[in-house]
């Protein structure tokens, strides 16, 4: 009796232990991301000032100056990688989805999770490989090229993910009133999965402008006012790399300021796809 | 068609209708092509991204063979090349982050799934899938001002107290191998438990019931019938946190001290493949130089398949177990 009642006491002890040290690790997994944006806020709102967006930087060693062509040229690259990313991926989306031939399909589906699960370090070599040294040098050009292609597997399995949710009862519906396929699939199918699309896009969006790797063999950075995309550009990451490796005070505050801006760009892009899309999805 | 081809030819509306019909069926036909050149698209990339990194990689790897891969010097002025050390960066920094994410994710998703009611659960869960989505240059640079001097308590705690075991010794600079691999963990912790979780609320609640009946506590019930059930899930989780992990460039090259060594310590700097090729891109100033860096990100490449690949071959395999069972 005493011996049934102490290994029941030995596993209540063992049940709640365990379920404490589970919300233990739930609870750091959570607080380490209240501590990292409670750090960069902190330190990159005093930082923060009009002159960061207005001016360029400072020489070495003096204070003051901004990264206005840092974030001119985030705009631009990533603009310029959406411009080709984005159709790319929606169309191959909407092949995977709506007209694939099975071998096809199961060939860009495979190619597409391959390109998704490669180091982005890779994809910027092969930016430097195809598009640098075919152009003659590093440029803006090569940079959204590399972008891009981080982009579009994300953005084709997101289409046809989003595309197999519309019934196919609205496909048969068109296409029964005479309504050719490509009518149907363009006016019906894609419309009805609209939100869908623009969240992928999104998504893809925030994940480049996030990006530095791939940058540094295709853009390479400068410290100098450029709109030009056929000439080597900085952009938000690469100066907040380049500042946070260097030994300067000064620097490195603005390397915090830049960081809050962006962590707000990409928290604020992940938080409205996560609310717009919240009643589809369980929670 | 059925009908004698006279009479469509003498009635102008079906003459109509099947000039419309063949005017539809290239429009079509037009749509699907375009389409179809858009999806091979993603092939052809990777066609050519596994060319051109062989055809730029190939200068290094003729030059040194397999030497490329055993030797343990980095030396550009004397161009003698190979990356040893930094696949074992690579590889350590990357199975540290695993040790230290995998119980943290685990136990994460067990509470986010079986255990925390509604209102705590989604906050949380919410907070730490955020985590995913902050560029990796920002947690660098968090770990670099809050992360190292950290780990440098840490480190001279335990070598303090753990000084005799060889993975705790020498000095505790704060930047190396462990600092790296605390970073990495927090960056794929978001992915084992988001994956996790969702395996584990696949489980059937017939399995918890059974087992609840039984008379077995909450835990037992999780050690002993959730977990195994959703063990292909968490080992898929863990091996995709592995392949993001073994691929990480910036947080790591801020944070690992980029030194060219094979260390028995955690405490020691290291050097990863990334690592090494985004410090040292902009100083090769050779094309042999500069083909070992592709070369070094060949061997990236490789890594990263065969891990991807060994991946899918145990999911499968476990998969198959758990429907023969």
């Amino acid at each position: 009796m005493t011996m049934v009642l102490v290994v029941d006491r030995r596993r209540r002890v063992a049940d709640v232990v365990a379920r404490v040290l589970c919300g233990v690790a739930a609870l750091a997994g959570a607080g380490v991301l209240l501590l990292l944006m409670l750090h960069v806020v902190v330190n990159g709102a005093a930082a923060l000032s009009i002159a960061l967006f207005t001016q360029l930087p400072a020489p070495i060693g003096q204070t003051g100056g901004g990264i206005a062509h840092a974030v001119i040229g985030s705009v631009i690259i990533v603009g310029l990688a959406c411009l080709w990313g984005i159709p790319l991926g929606i169309g191959a989306g909407v092949y995977l989805s709506e007209t694939a031939s099975p071998w096809l399909g199961n060939v860009a589906r495979f190619s597409a999770d391959v390109l998704a699960g490669i180091p982005s370090i890779v994809v910027g070599i092969f930016g430097y490989a195809l598009i640098v040294t075919a152009m003659g040098g590093f440029s803006g050009i090569a940079g959204a090229f590399a972008l891009g292609v981080i982009a579009l597997p994300i953005i084709a399995r997101t289409t046809e993910e989003t595309l197999r949710l519309v019934p196919g009862d609205l496909r048969e519906a068109s296409l029964a009133l005479g309504i050719p396929r490509w009518r149907t699939v363009l006016s019906v199918v894609v419309p009805t999965a609209s939100a869908g699309l623009i969240t992928g896009a999104m998504l893809a969006v925030a994940r480049m402008a996030g990006e530095t790797a791939p940058l540094i063999f295709t853009t390479l950075g400068n410290n100098f006012w450029n709109t030009d995309p056929t000439k080597p550009m900085a952009t938000m990451t690469l100066t907040i790399f380049q500042y946070a490796i260097w030994p300067y005070e000064e620097l490195h505050r603005q390397a915090l300021a830049a960081s809050l801006v962006l962590l707000l760009v990409v928290l604020l892009i992940n938080v409205t796809v996560r609310l717009a899309s919240r009643p589809g999805v369980r929670g | 068609m059925a009908f004698p081809s006279a009479v469509a030819r003498s009635d102008p509306l079906a003459a109509l209708a099947s000039k419309g019909k063949a005017r539809r069926y290239t429009a079509d036909l037009l749509f699907t092509a375009v389409l179809l050149v858009m999806a091979a698209a993603i092939p052809l990339l990777g066609l050519l991204l596994v060319i051109s990194m062989l055809q730029e990689g190939l200068p290094a790897l003729t030059t040194f063979g397999l030497q490329f891969i055993w030797g343990t010097t980095w030396n550009p002025v004397t161009h003698d090349f190979a990356v040893l050390p930094a696949i074992y960066g690579t590889l350590a920094t990357a199975s540290v982050a695993l040790i230290l994410a995998v119980p943290i994710g685990l136990g994460a998703a067990i509470f986010l799934a079986e255990l925390a009611p509604r209102w705590i659960a989604q906050p949380v869960s919410f907070l730490i899938e955020m985590l995913a989505a902050i560029p990796s240059v920002i947690i660098g640079l968090w770990g670099l001002f809050v992360v190292v001097p950290i780990v440098r308590q840490v480190e001279s705690l335990l070598g303090s107290n753990l000084g005799f075991l060889p993975i705790f010794s020498g000095p505790a600079y704060g930047i190396g191998l462990l600092a790296a691999s605390v970073l990495l963990a927090v960056m794929i912790l978001p992915i084992i438990t988001a994956v996790t979780r969702e395996v584990l609320r696949a489980v059937p609640s017939s399995q918890r019931e059974a087992m609840l009946a039984l008379g077995a506590t909450r835990w037992e019930t999780i050690s002993a019938a959730v977990l195994p059930y959703g063990r292909s899930g968490v080992v898929g989780a863990t091996i995709l946190a592995l392949g993001r992990a073994l691929g990480e460039t910036l947080a790591v090259s801020i944070i690992i001290g980029n030194s060219f060594k094979i260390s028995g310590s955690l405490f020691a700097p290291a050097t990863t493949l990334a690592s090494l090729i985004a410090t040292q891109f902009r100083e090769a100033d050779t094309p042999l130089y500069l083909s070992a860096l592709m070369a070094a990100g060949l061997v990236l490449f490789a890594i990263t398949v065969i891990v991807n690949v060994a991946a899918r071959i145990l999911i499968w395999r476990l998969g198959a177990q758990a429907v023969t069972r």
